[in-house]
């Protein structure tokens, strides 16, 4: 397992190269200059020069590239003109609460997801079935900003049950009871979507394992209906529902982006959002690059889950 | 002799290739997407009439009649902030919606086939940068990427979507290139390479048509996504920009009146959700129909055990019970039928068979001859749907098992009765270590601890020569070689020590050498401990070695049965007679092996008579009229042949 691990790690480092690669290389898409881009219409002609050439915007663009994933290395991704501050730590400070709303959403998601897609396997076309299956379908076709909204409308105005936003500051002071209460409305929202698409998946994993050789050797046996499927079918349906929960990871950071503008969430997205009207260029790419660097590293650790239930993937 | 038996069966096989309805027919035959293509019809018919509808102008303000609630005279959806008909934006901010994620799918189709085309059929290192460049894409959360292209192209509508379709090229790219990697590798595509096609030709007039099934599925369900995510971005301010709305934008706008009048941003989001329901809908019929995987009759959930029509239905007609009741396995005109489409296969049609204790019984037989569901269908295995017990009875020393409660015949699974199944590869679990396999029926039926059940488990490996038992316990079905995995299964079958075991063909997937070891093992084992053997195989050799007495099967019946030596040197039914002179013998030379000309007929449609009449060398007309009985020949053998008696 250890030498699974480093092997693992290894790949991992093209692929981060690879995304850096693509966040330097969009935002120098830019049309015209990008310094002016960055300083706004309002700059002086001083200015330009000054960021130019501190960003090295007169050099050839590889030259720039090195520069910039040297400094990315040094944890220097730059300064946000809009702001005052270094990137790297507005990103920070907003990176624990993306992570949290990110990581409650996965997990209720794939519980969720999972549980109900067995229940809609083992009674499929029965009513829980019929029902799970309708439930999906509205799932899949919602737009969670809508969603967020119906629940502030209903759970927060209407009922007054939960806080619909004010999620200012993560540790102000309320402790972890508040931080919940204020979580589990944007949550809920982000992990509607994705938990659709897992039940989808995990009932057609179900019903394929179920049909194989091994569940009827594992009836054979005399075990109960319920080792059979949670034991013998469920493991090996796992290890395909293993990789889509670290895609649907990708879907919740992104997702995340709307369900914080709704929720007014202190995280990485809100600030992608306003720093992308305020022409904030450098807070854009240092956030998206951290965001899709942990995606990377949630890919790496489902790889490694999968690797763990399944010897044969081990073994290769 | 045997010209008009043939012709009589023909009609009957003759039917088989039905009309199938096309994809548009089967389509509109499923309800969810009828319903879901009745749904975006509906929408497009109104968007695409907007312009010739009365409508009020969608961007003219009317400050003195803002927020008018819905079914304000006038206004049926009410206004927004700024007095605009909420009706009228909403039809033109669907049909932008609309177009736009279409156009955008369309176009992402385009460019992500165009790259998996390319990159399966150039292959080489033109594939690998191709997919290494999208696999970089990938790796992105999907929406944070259009995020950064918005940000570097500014906002707006076209750069909006410009990020939408960029984000959805890999998806479409890696998709047609697996399938098209799958036919570049075809015999027929090298054939049409060295015919000296075009290249031009063979991707769009071989490849091209083979994969749009694939491209086809694939849009209806990125346009779903495409309309929601180019809302999304209008909602946050980056696509769409006022006046001009899409559904996103308005929802946006809504989104800070959402206490004082949320209608304004609750409809449009009703909207792009009937929108996405619609299209999904229609995605997931196409993908039932096109798809060939869901089109053999689709994924159906297999039962704990086989269904069975009541007993009383099933004892009909039935003779009066003999001596069963202190047989391990008194099988009395078992039918089992598999339901499929609207032909109703008779995989077994009426069998009978007994076995008493420590007796070993053969079943011979061509595939499809029954032998493998007659077998599952003593514990309820047979697969449901499709499969079915509709006649006889599974006596149990007397214990109809059919009718048993689903927990009294897991009581008997395993302990009482127990299987070794055919093709060792698919039958244990790859992800469990072979000793907890074997421990887990010993803790079920016994009630040992698991330490104790995994020290038995480790005797069992040993009893079956497994070497270096208890290291090997932990290993997992996939460490271990053909024949080692078939000692396992035997070793599960043997663990709570059964009085009866069936064997389904326990060596067929290996190789000769080992063939005989583990026909050995099993013997051994089974004289031992005592059980009885129900062996089935398609090699009459192999039940030579192993069975006291054998039953032929064909066609879903036995057409003869008696002691094995009996049997061997005296068949008395004709396929009982060809299926020996297929069995090459060793040392014997001039012997000459004919095989049996024909195949097995589908038992969807069984000839009336004798079923193997049709291939029969010594049929007659009367052989294929009527009902033919299994009748003694001698006094423990029996035949169901009319013309066992002439010469």
């Amino acid at each position: 397992m250890p030498g699974l691990i480093f092997r693992r790690l290894l790949m991992v480092v093209p692929v981060l190269l690879g995304v850096s690669v693509i966040v330097f290389l969009v935002i120098s898409l830019i049309p015209g200059d990008p310094a002016r881009a960055i300083l706004g219409t309002f700059a002086t002609p001083e200015n330009i020069a000054d960021v130019t050439r501190q960003l090295g915007l007169d050099q050839p663009l590889p030259i720039q590239y090195v520069v910039w994933v040297s400094h990315l290395l040094h944890g220097d991704l730059g300064r946000s003109y809009i702001l005052h501050k270094p990137v790297m730590d507005e990103i920070m400070a907003r990176l624990f609460p993306t992570l949290l709303l990110a990581g409650a959403a996965l997990v209720m998601a794939s519980a969720g997801g999972i549980l109900l897609g067995i229940v809609a396997a083992v009674r499929q076309n029965e009513w829980p079935d019929k029902l799970i299956t309708i439930s999906v379908l509205i799932g899949i076709s919602t737009p969670s900003f809508w969603l967020g909204m119906l629940l502030i409308l209903w759970f927060g105005v209407r009922l007054a049950w939960l806080p619909v936003g004010g999620m200012s500051e993560m540790f102000g002071g309320g402790g972890i009871g508040d931080i919940a209460r204020h979580l589990l409305l944007p949550a809920t929202t982000l992990a509607a979507v994705a938990g659709a698409v897992l039940v989808r998946l995990t009932r057609g994993a179900m019903l394929e394992v179920l049909r194989q050789d091994y569940v009827r050797t594992a009836r054979a046996k005399g075990l109960t209906e319920s080792r059979v499927i949670f034991v013998h079918a469920f493991r090996n349906a796992l290890v395909g529902i293993i990789p889509v929960i670290g895609l649907q990871a990708g879907f919740v950071l992104g997702g995340a982006v709307y369900v914080e503008t709704v929720f007014q969430w202190p995280g990485i997205g809100r600030m992608l959002v306003s720093a992308i009207s305020t022409r904030d260029i450098l807070l854009v790419q240092g956030g998206v690059l951290i965001v899709a660097a942990a995606y990377v590293l949630i890919n790496l650790l489902t790889d490694l889950a999968q690797s763990l239930i399944d010897p044969r993937i081990r073994a290769s | 002799m045997s010209a008009p038996a043939l012709n009589a069966t023909m009609p009957a096989r003759l039917s088989y290739p039905r009309d199938r309805p096309s994809a548009f027919a089967r389509l509109t035959q499923n309800r969810m997407a009828s319903f879901g293509l009745l749904l975006l019809s509906l929408i497009v018919v109104v968007v695409v009439a907007a312009p010739i509808l009365p409508l009020a102008p969608p961007h003219v303000a009317n400050v003195a009649q803002r927020l008018r609630p819905p079914l304000t005279p006038g206004h049926f959806l009410g206004t927004d902030q700024v007095g605009r008909d909420i009706l009228s934006r909403l039809i033109w901010g669907t049909r932008l919606s609309l177009a736009v994620g279409v156009f955008a799918a369309l176009i992402a189709s385009l460019i992500g086939s165009a790259i998996g085309l390319l990159a399966a059929f150039r292959g080489g290192w033109i594939d690998t940068l191709l997919m290494r460049g999208i696999d970089m894409l990938m790796a992105f959360p999907y929406l944070l990427l259009a995020l950064a292209i918005v940000a570097a192209l500014g906002p707006g509508l076209v750069n909006a979507m410009i990020a939408i379709t960029i984000v959805n090229v890999p998806f479409f790219a890696r998709g047609v290139r697996g399938a098209a990697l799958s036919i570049v590798r075809t015999d027929f595509m090298a054939a049409a390479r060295l015919s000296g096609l075009s290249d031009a030709r063979i991707v769009f007039w071989e490849l091209l048509p083979n994969v749009m099934p694939g491209i086809v599925i694939g849009l209806s369900t990125t346009i779903g996504w495409m309309i929601l995510e180019t809302a999304g971005l209008s909602f946050l301010g980056l696509g769409a920009q006022p006046p001009q709305a899409d559904l996103g934008g308005m929802l946006g706008e809504g989104r800070n009146l959402l206490q004082v009048a949320p209608h304004v941003a609750t409809i449009p989001g009703l909207v792009i959700l009937l929108l996405a329901i619609g299209i999904n809908l229609i995605g997931d019929g196409l993908r039932d129909v096109l798809d060939p995987k869901l089109k053999s009759g689709g994924l159906a959930r297999t039962h704990a055990r086989t269904d069975a029509v009541s007993l009383e239905e099933r004892s009909k007609g039935l003779p009066l019970p003999g001596a069963a009741a202190r047989l391990p396995l008194a099988i009395r005109g078992l039918r089992t039928h598999f339901r499929i489409g609207r032909a109703i296969y008779a995989a077994v049609d009426g069998v009978d068979m007994a076995i008493a204790p420590g007796e070993s019984v053969g079943i011979v037989g061509e595939s499809g001859s029954g032998k493998t569901v007659t077998a599952l269908s003593i514990l309820g295995l047979v697969a449901t749907p499709p499969g079915r017990i509709v006649g006889g009875e599974i006596l149990h020393y007397g214990e109809e098992l059919a009718s048993a409660t689903l927990s009294r015949l897991q009581e008997i699974r395993g302990r009482r009765i127990a299987y070794v199944f055919q093709d060792p590869q698919s039958t244990l679990n790859p992800l469990i270590r072979i000793g907890e396999q074997i421990a887990e029926s010993i803790r079920r039926h016994q009630g040992k601890s698991a330490a104790e059940a995994m020290r038995l488990a480790v005797a069992l490996l040993e009893s079956v020569h497994i070497p270096d038992p208890e290291h090997k316990a932990n290993a997992y079905p996939h460490e271990l070689s053909g024949g080692q995995r078939q000692r396992v299964g035997i070793a599960i079958a043997l663990a709570n020590d059964p009085e009866l075991i069936i064997a389904d063909e326990p060596t067929t997937a290996l190789d000769v050498t080992t063939q005989a070891q583990v026909l050995k093992l099993l013997n051994e084992l089974r004289r031992e401990r005592g059980a009885a053997l129900l062996f089935i195989s398609h090699d009459f050799g192999v039940i030579a070695a192993v069975c006291d007495r054998v039953h032929v099967m064909y066609g879903g019946r036995v057409v003869e049965s008696g002691p094995v030596a009996e049997v061997l040197e005296r068949p008395r039914h004709p396929y009982t007679q060809r299926l020996l002179a297929c069995v090459p013998e060793l040392g014997r030379r001039g012997r000459q092996v004919t095989p049996i000309p024909g195949l097995p007929p589908s038992t969807d449609a069984l000839p009336p008579g004798c079923a193997f009449a049709p291939r029969c060398h010594r049929a007659a007309p009367r052989c294929s009229i009527g009902e033919i009985t299994l009748d003694a020949v001698e006094s423990d053998h029996y035949a169901r042949c009319i013309r066992v008696n002439d010469a």
